[in-house]
């Protein structure tokens, strides 16, 4: 397909959903639609509105700040305890969804995949829920002893009823002396899960920034830096810390994906802070450049190419003897990647994919399906905010149909319009292409695959695009017996 | 690094020796108490298993510990995807709707259609109303429902929206666009009751909607109604459908959801199947109602029995006694001698249950869940000679239920030795296992981590179940239910025996062949 097949089709595709719209809405809905192209001057990228409120009535895919911060930012957190507090819906279906990896002894001194919370009734809701999260804490700190704090994160009815939780967590932290950090990320805040990052970072920057004490036998080294915006999910972290180890480095925290208390509480020690997730962790790593003088880098570990540009990026920062190390690493480990795209790419040259995810993946994932040859011609985010968009624009390399906060019957017209190869998405979206017998991986757990950050994660990654697409499964969606094209 | 003819995912990557290293570095940095302790994590684990651990765990009051239960909207949503072109509408956040979706997809491995007004700030300040009047119009302009099924969350609640009063309002401002459309509702508060709350708020609250009282009773002879309740298994609702059509025509399901998390591939619409609406409207003419869910219809019975006047049963249609129970009450109602297909499916369930006993009988079970798939569950392991050691109901209603439950374990020989646990979670659970053990437990996915703990075998019947695939799609009801819950548990039994006495020239003796 030419570029301009593709554009023409792109801008049709965005003027066939509006249709269906209301007035009001098509109106709203239009200013996050796009088409953008990598020599676009002023292209969707630059214009697309994004972070507002959505629609009311559609099958949003977004989630509120309470998943922000409970399901990314602290509940990763492997050793203190993170309760959700208020009624029991919002931890359970929280619960162990996330492939956030950790090693600890899980209901001793690791807490991750387990589910606290205050479980409200009519009564908290009436009188208040202060004295039972008090009692709570106390209750917590009795059963589970090693937990290395507790953080509390509030549901919706907690704001809404007025209650002091910082209060209660100010008294506990003093009788405790265990860290204790109220966390206002009741779900009505914001648009989307992004405002919870925010909150989330402001009460690591109030709470745990400040700990000295907790920082103060570290021994520094020229090396140190943080990986900051990694949640480990399937293992990533893992697979980057190794890498940033073998160049030289000291990892010295990792966030927040297998992090405990005390990573967070030395970050401010580092040289300097990598982040991954811009949009969940860039907050708190201005904060650490303004108040402890640490310089922050973004990077990019999806797929050989811009791992090694990170790689190479990231050692520039530092002296002769850690470049030298990235060149003999990389030399290393590219042996290995050419020979993984040599074994796939012919398999999956010219695939096309469209990408709807949330934090960075629907930009810092393109470089990586391109190493294999695949072409992505949709994007979009969740709750992404204007840089976001910004940032995407260096990483397209065709013309791209762009959408904020697209709604599970645009993704579908989207879809059936551009007919791509491959839909990379969430759960929710999941079995909805799977039906129309388009190959999908659920690109914010991995598909319960991974890890997809760095060089051995690459092969991974490759490997399971590969199974993805080329799996003989899609060939059954036609019954023998029928002629007509199936998917419509 | 990776061997490129053979490149493995994180589950083997990780145990290379050069991530183990790594993980082995990361741990001088970990530990906000100094260093970690291997010695100390071990005592306190130890401890952990004690009985004096138990006590304390027993005695909390505040915090929950891994809970066995959802809150009340879940069930809502259930209600509306069981009537057909319906869409389910939450007056909250779409926070919570993102929740209820993929939890629900994670267990069925299906979409689950349901919208959203995503209220935020300006709704918790000023009320929802403005969310709900653009929500209401943007839902039925794009996905053209022929009825929205609308529940609230708990800032709705919280705030107190009136549902009755922003729908009316809306449909004021919808310039002719709602006119046609019904738009039923139930006030589902998340810090009230469970999901089986909300599935029985918002059932009651259809059929109440749908059939406007009468001044006079019409009757259709022979119709009968029947309400699943809040059923994660597909084949379950498939299962009493089949046995109810040997018996009438005339007998329908009220909120029939099979279709819906069970379309097939080659397409996909939005929705599917469902008990049509004109059936939901007429379900008054009923000469009677038969709930296969007493706790998740508590509310609902009250309407039929006592505005509707119409018959009602609860029928729990799991194990021998239930089905016969419910078989029995179809023939009663209908008039009708049970048909020869079933005596020969019972004739075939009894046969199998004496060809497996020995492996349950005398066997301890622990087993957690909802209050009607525990009444159903225990009955079964009692008829088969099991002991249900612990019965675990977070969500245990405060009236009936306890009552009904020790009525089933009093028919065990040994009642004595069961001990029955409302308003427990799974920490709780934790600590009776190591205290009392068991030889199975039956429950949900989250018993995976009490298996891990006690290493006492999980058997997965009951919701979620999101890390086994297509368990959901079996029946547990009727005597071909039974069947399976005899198949499921009887091979757990025999592959725990495989596993303990497979050791090469060890423990290999049992290792048979032969059952």
């Amino acid at each position: 397909m030419g570029p301009e097949t593709l554009e023409a089709l792109q801008q049709e595709a965005i003027a066939e959903v509006l249709e269906v719209y209301p007035a009001k809405a098509a109106k709203n809905r239009a200013k996050h639609l796009g088409v953008d192209a990598p020599e676009g001057v002023k292209g969707a990228c630059d214009k697309t509105r994004s972070n507002k409120q959505t629609v009311p009535g559609v099958m949003s895919q977004r989630g509120c700040a309470y998943a922000g911060s409970k399901g990314v930012v602290w509940g990763p957190i492997k050793d203190m305890i993170h309760i959700s507090h208020g009624p029991v819906g919002c931890g359970q279906y929280s619960r162990a969804g996330r492939r956030n990896y950790y090693i600890g002894t899980t209901g001793v001194d690791t807490f991750v995949t387990m589910n606290f919370t205050t479980d409200f009734t009519e009564k908290d809701i009436v009188f208040g829920g202060d004295k039972k999260l008090k009692k709570a804490l106390e209750e917590i700190d009795e059963l589970f002893p090693l937990n290395n704090g507790i953080s509390i994160q509030s549901e919706c009815p907690i704001g809404l009823i007025g209650d002091d939780i910082s209060a209660v967590a100010k008294v506990h932290k003093k009788e405790s002396s265990k860290p204790t950090v109220a966390v206002s990320c009741e779900g009505f805040r914001g648009v989307s899960q992004s405002l919870g990052h925010h909150i989330a970072n402001d009460m690591i920057r109030d709470e745990v920034m400040p700990d000295a004490a907790a920082r103060a036998d570290f021994e520094s080294t020229d090396y140190d830096v943080s990986i900051i915006g990694d949640y480990n999910i399937g293992g990533d972290a893992w697979a980057t810390r190794i890498l940033l180890e073998e160049i030289g480095l000291r990892v010295i925290a990792q966030w927040s994906g297998d992090a405990s208390y005390k990573e967070l509480a030395v970050a401010p020690k580092a040289k300097l802070n990598l982040l991954h997730c811009y949009r969940s962790m860039n907050y708190i790593s201005r904060h650490m450049e303004q108040e402890f003088g640490i310089p922050w880098m973004e990077y990019n570990f999806f797929g050989p190419t811009k791992t090694t540009e990170s790689l190479r990026k990231i050692a520039a920062f530092f002296d002769e003897s850690i470049q030298k190390k990235a060149e003999e690493v990389i030399a290393k480990y590219t042996a290995m990647t050419d020979a993984v795209i040599a074994k796939f790419k012919p398999k999956l040259e010219g695939k096309q994919v469209m990408l709807y995810v949330g934090g960075l993946r629907p930009r810092h994932v393109i470089g990586a399906y391109e190493d294999l040859g695949m072409e992505v011609i949709g994007t979009g985010y969740e709750f992404a905010h204007g840089d976001d968009y910004k940032r995407t624009k260096e990483d397209i390399a065709r013309s791209t149909l762009i959408y904020d906060d697209v709604n599970e019957y645009e993704l579908e017209k989207f879809v059936k319009k551009l007919k791509p190869d491959l839909v990379a998405a969430g759960v929710k979206e999941k079995y909805v292409f799977q039906k129309m017998g388009l190959p999908f991986r659920q690109m914010h757990s991995w598909d319960y695959s991974g890890p997809y950050h760095g060089y051995d994660a690459f092969a991974v990654f490759a490997k399971d695009m590969d199974l993805a697409m080329n799996s003989p499964v899609w060939n059954h969606t036609k019954a023998p017996w029928e002629k007509e094209e199936v998917g419509a | 690094m990776q061997d490129v003819e053979n490149i493995v995912n994180g589950q083997k990557l990780f145990l290379k020796p050069e991530y183990q290293e790594v993980l082995k570095n990361k741990k001088q940095f970990e530990g906000a108490m100094g260093a970690v302790n291997p010695a100390k994590v071990e005592e306190v684990a130890e401890w952990t298993k004690t009985w004096e651990y138990r006590e304390k765990n027993l005695a909390r009051e505040a915090i929950t510990v891994n809970p066995a239960k959802a809150c009340q909207p879940l069930g809502a949503i259930m209600v509306g995807l069981g009537i057909e072109n319906t869409m389910p509408y939450v007056h909250g956040s779409h926070g919570c709707v993102a929740y209820f979706r993929s939890y629900f997809t994670r267990h069925f491995k299906e979409p689950t259609p349901c919208v959203s007004d995503s209220m935020s700030e300006s709704a918790a300040v000023f009320g929802g109303l403005a969310n709900m009047k653009d929500g209401l119009r943007n839902c039925n302009a794009m996905y053209k429902p022929e009825h929205i099924s609308v529940s609230t969350t708990c800032m709705a609640e919280v705030i107190g929206d009136d549902l009755n009063a922003f729908i009316t309002g809306a449909r004021e401002d919808a310039e002719g666009e709602l006119d046609d459309l019904p738009i039923t509702y139930a006030h589902t508060p998340s810090f009230v009751g469970s999901h089986i709350t909300g599935y029985d708020n918002m059932m009651k609250s259809t059929l109440e909607q749908l059939n406007p009282e009468r001044s006079e009773k019409v009757v259709e002879e022979g119709r009968i109604n029947i309400i699943p309740g809040f059923e994660p298994y597909l084949g379950s609702l498939a299962e009493v459908k089949e046995i109810s059509k040997m018996f009438s025509d005339k007998i329908h399901m009220i909120g029939d959801h099979e279709a819906q998390w069970n379309t097939g591939a080659g397409s996909y619409s939005l929705y599917a199947g469902g008990t049509p609406l004109d059936i939901v409207k007429t379900a008054i003419n009923a000469e009677s109602t038969i709930s296969l869910q007493k706790y998740s219809t508590v509310q609902t019975a009250k309407t039929i029995k006592n505005k509707w006047k119409q018959g009602y049963e609860t029928c729990n249609p799991i194990g021998l006694a239930g089905t016969d129970a419910f078989v029995m009450k179809l023939a009663e109602l209908t008039g009708k001698e049970v048909p020869e297909e079933l005596k020969a499916q019972r004739g075939q369930l009894v046969d199998a249950m004496q060809d497996s006993y020995p492996y349950m009988h005398g066997k301890k079970f622990a087993i957690y869940g909802d209050p009607d798939f525990l009444l159903g569950l225990v009955s079964f392991i009692v008829e088969m000679g099991g002991i249900p050691t612990h019965v675990l109901c977070h969500n245990a209603p405060r009236k009936g239920w306890e009552d009904d439950m020790k009525a089933i374990i009093a028919k065990s020989q040994w009642a004595e030795d069961c001990q029955i646990w409302p308003g427990k979670d799974l920490w709780h659970l934790r600590s009776l296992l190591f205290t009392e053990p068991v030889d199975f437990m039956i429950g949900n996915v989250y018993g995976k981590e009490l298996y891990r703990d006690t290493g006492t075998p999980l058997i997965r019947i009951g919701f979620p179940i999101f890390d086994r695939h297509h368990l959901h799609r079996y029946s547990m009801s009727g005597y071909k239910g039974a069947l399976n819950l005899l198949t499921w548990i009887t091979n757990a039994v025999l592959d725990q025996l495989d596993e303990e006495t497979k050791d090469i020239a060890k423990t290999d003796y049992f290792f048979d062949c032969v059952r």
